[in-house]
């Protein structure tokens, strides 16, 4: 399924996502199976199906991981639930160093310092790797297109630092 | 003609005849039934002039007391009188032995499953809970003048899959069409937001007698989002009850009790809750077979009592407003549900952690069912032109076992139901046919720590070489919350069979045997009720396929135009007679006939459903 087509957008990596939220509840005002309580059981399990595939596809386009690798998939290359974790020496050293920052904030006498310093590090990241996924997916060659896929690789990493980093902070604050 | 024929006045309901449609708060301590008449959501009331019925279920020897009467025979008659059954619903003997101290009445182990020993015989929580259902429902047929054509029954938002489908069960074994689970916050949000046409993002904290939810919601022009949910399905007024029976035993000394005495010292117990709501200090008197227990308590040794418990909700809280990514200046509105936020520690330290004065303007015990409510009026179709939109969240995450007993994340918690999502399998050896899937629901990384809904066999698989089959798993959770699953093996298209061994729960032909033997229907009643839902579903199905048939018919080559009308004709002459086997087969002829009809509809309407944007490129 196509979820730019469903929610009649175009399908690049850049997306208007208020524009998203508005298009998603009015799809939902017509299909949620609230709309077709008093149908017959093949009309209500259709609408089941119907709004679960509504929302499975914003929630795919809301985020910006699943949006660029359901646009790839779209262009034939398909990345996810693959097994390969091979990376760059110099990538995996850089995680490295994070991960070991991340591992000293427990036992920090200013914790709130360290995870600041992180969050930082991670954001700067991501932020610079989010700018050259968008340029590859906008470029729309297939070279370009493997490219996007390692930047997404990358972007993984940082996306669980993040989640973990999120996790201490509770940790700390509890 | 075949249109024609089935179009005849008279033979199917008028479009804008009002269905009879009742909301109903199925709550730990009290139930309450509501409907939408002149516009208005109200509670209805009972022959005895009570809307707020006590859950509570006598068996007698040959009779079935609901409500009142059976509340008072309570101490009188502790082994035979289920109090707070929704506790029970959906839960293991194992898991609720843990704490039976508290529970005045015998517990027995039904493979697996908790019921109750009584003089009527072993009840399970689903019987009991159908009592209830039945009682009510009785009452707004009653009152209304008619039978219900369908109910909208609440849940706590936190029950899991297995509480759910009991308390889904104890509907069907009522004989009550149910047109959805509604989680309780979401019916008091619903209630509220409709009421006072409010907008913002709201925070619901519903205590009730056994049942902790809090629910963050967004209200947007008629849509309700559920933004995210927690709380403990095991935790409510009952405790505070409990916490203040062991007090009582240590100013009486009394620690043994016997089932009939743990039912007086509830009963005080809860007289002396209640009155601390409005008085600081309190002169209690308990009696004992010994003669009276006279006391003094005051409301400041109350709240010490209650403060864990209080304490704990409040985690739960900021838990939610975590996984909302939510501040608490960003909650505008608290709104109170359940009988329990009437206690004054409640109160405060809810206003102190959202930082804002709670509205309690609807009664906190008849809200959900005032919810309920609105919600049934819509769903049963009395109101078409309606623009609200609930769309919810699963409470707790559903997952896999994998190797070494850990779980996998398929659907994590707070995620927008329905939902659908599928992982695929592979054969391990060569030439397996058969594979067992685990699902589980919870938050843990350990199976033991999770949950279990149930063991999937999968069978059929084509025989191939390890790795070789790739079976699709699907799991779809409906918009009442329910997890059903589907398998296909990928390279052939096989549908592998799935064989369901619920882990707390009854299978379909249990509850079919505890429909037919149960003292709610005689047989022949039984085979007419089959008849008439046979019948019902197929009106439906001839009315949905004879509006398409009006609207899309250019989908359709003449032949398909044709059988489609053929079939149709079949279905309303055999729905005009008695066979149930028939018109069930009619049913299914059609459906199979019409199934590509159905499916060229929705892509259609999917594609068209946004034609007033521009249509950008793609």
């Amino acid at each position: 399924m196509n979820y730019f087509q469903l929610f009649h957008l175009p399908a690049q990596f850049e997306l208007d996502l208020t524009e998203l939220g508005t298009r998603y509840l009015e799809l939902q005002r017509q299909f949620h199976p609230d709309k077709h309580a008093a149908g017959s059981e093949r009309d209500k399990l259709m609408a089941v199906q119907q709004a679960a595939n509504i929302n499975d596809a914003y929630h795919s386009l809301k985020q910006p991981l699943l949006r660029a690798e359901h646009l790839l998939a779209l262009r034939g290359l398909k990345i996810s639930n693959e097994q390969r974790s091979f990376m760059e020496p110099a990538f995996l050293m850089q995680q490295m160093e994070l991960r070991e920052l991340l591992a000293e904030i427990s036992d920090a006498a200013d914790p709130e310092e360290l995870i600041d310093e992180a969050d930082q590090q991670i954001q700067q990241q991501k932020k610079a790797l989010l700018r050259q996924l968008q340029s590859a997916l906008d470029a729309n060659t297939p070279e370009h297109d493997h490219q996007a896929a390692d930047i997404i690789r990358k972007l993984k990493f940082f996306f669980k630092l993040q989640q973990e980093l999120e996790l201490l902070e509770q940790q700390t604050q509890d | 003609m075949a249109l024609l024929q089935i179009a005849e006045p008279g033979q199917s309901a008028a479009p804008h005849q009002h269905k009879l449609a009742a909301g109903i708060d199925l709550g730990t301590t009290n139930s309450l039934v509501a409907t939408v008449r002149s516009g208005e959501a109200k509670t209805l009331f009972n022959q005895a002039g009570q809307d707020m019925v006590p859950s509570v279920v006598r068996y007698t020897a040959d009779k079935v007391i609901v409500g009142h009467a059976a509340a008072a025979d309570a101490v009188l008659d502790p082994h035979n009188t289920i109090v707070s059954v929704k506790r029970l619903m959906g839960r293991g003997f194992a898991e609720i032995n843990a704490d039976a101290e508290h529970i005045p009445y015998q517990l027995v182990d039904q493979s697996g499953l908790v019921a109750i020993n009584t003089i009527q015989g072993i009840k399970n929580p689903v019987e009991v809970s159908a009592e209830i259902l039945a009682t009510l429902a009785d009452t707004a047929s009653q009152t209304l003048g008619g039978e219900l054509t369908g109910v909208v029954i609440t849940v706590p938002a936190y029950f899991d899959d297995s509480q759910r489908q009991a308390t889904k069960d104890a509907a069907k074994l009522a004989g009550l069409n149910v047109l959805r689970l509604l989680n309780e916050p979401t019916a008091a949000a619903l209630a509220y937001g409709l009421d006072s046409g409010q907008e913002g993002v709201v925070a619901v904290y519903d205590l009730g007698g056994g049942t902790f939810d809090i629910s963050i919601l967004r209200l947007k022009r008629g849509v309700f989002e559920v933004l995210a949910t927690g709380g403990d399905s095991a935790l409510g007024g009952d405790d505070f009850d409990h916490a203040l029976v062991n007090w009582l035993q240590q100013q009486t000394g009394q620690s043994a009790l016997s089932h009939s005495e743990l039912r007086q010292y509830l009963v005080t117990a809860r007289q002396i809750k209640e009155n601390l709501s409005a008085t600081e200090q309190l002169d209690f008197v308990l009696p004992l077979a010994s003669g009276e227990f006279k006391g003094q308590i005051s409301r400041s040794d109350f709240d010490a009592l209650i403060q864990p418990l209080v304490r704990k909700t409040i985690r739960a809280c900021k838990q939610v407003l975590r996984d909302a990514g939510l501040d608490t200046e960003e909650i505008q509105q608290v709104v109170m549900v359940g009988g329990s936020t009437r206690v004054p520690l409640v109160r405060s330290a809810v206003a102190e952690f959202f930082a804002t004065e709670p509205l309690t303007s609807i009664d906190p015990d008849k809200v959900v069912a005032i919810g309920a409510a609105i919600q049934a009026n819509v769903l049963v179709g009395n109101k078409s032109d309606h623009d609200t939109l609930l769309l919810d969240v699963i409470p707790l995450s559903l997952g896999l076992e994998t190797m070494g007993g850990l779980v996998e994340k398929i659907i994590p918690r707070n995620t927008v139901i329905p939902v659908a999502r599928a992982q695929e399998f592979t054969t391990f050896k060569d030439g397996q046919t058969a594979m067992a899937i685990h699902v589980l629901q919870g938050e843990r990384e350990l199976v033991d720590a999770c949950r279990s809904l149930a063991r999937f066999n999968l069978t059929n698989i084509p025989a191939m070489a390890a790795g070789g089959a790739h079976i699709r798993v699907t799991f779809q959770v409906d918009a009442d919350g329910l997890l059903s699953v589907t398998a296909q093996e990928k390279s052939t298209g096989v549908s592998a069979s799935i064989q369901v061994k619920p882990s707390y729960g009854l299978s379909d032909d249990q509850v079919a045997t505890m429909i037919q033997s149960s003292m709610l229907y005689a047989k022949q009643d039984m085979q007419l009720r089959l008849l008439k839902e046979q019948q019902v579903e197929a009106e439906r199905v001839l009315e949905a396929v004879t509006a398409a048939l009006n609207a899309d018919a250019a989908l359709l080559t003449e032949e398909e135009k044709l059988n489609v009308e053929q079939a149709l004709a079949e279905l309303a002459r055999v729905k005009q007679g008695d066979n149930t086997a028939a018109i069930k087969a009619a049913i299914e002829h059609t459906n199979h006939i019409t199934d590509e009809f159905a499916a060229r509809r929705m892509d259609m309407s999917i594609r068209s459903a946004l034609q007033g944007h521009k249509v950008d490129e793609v």
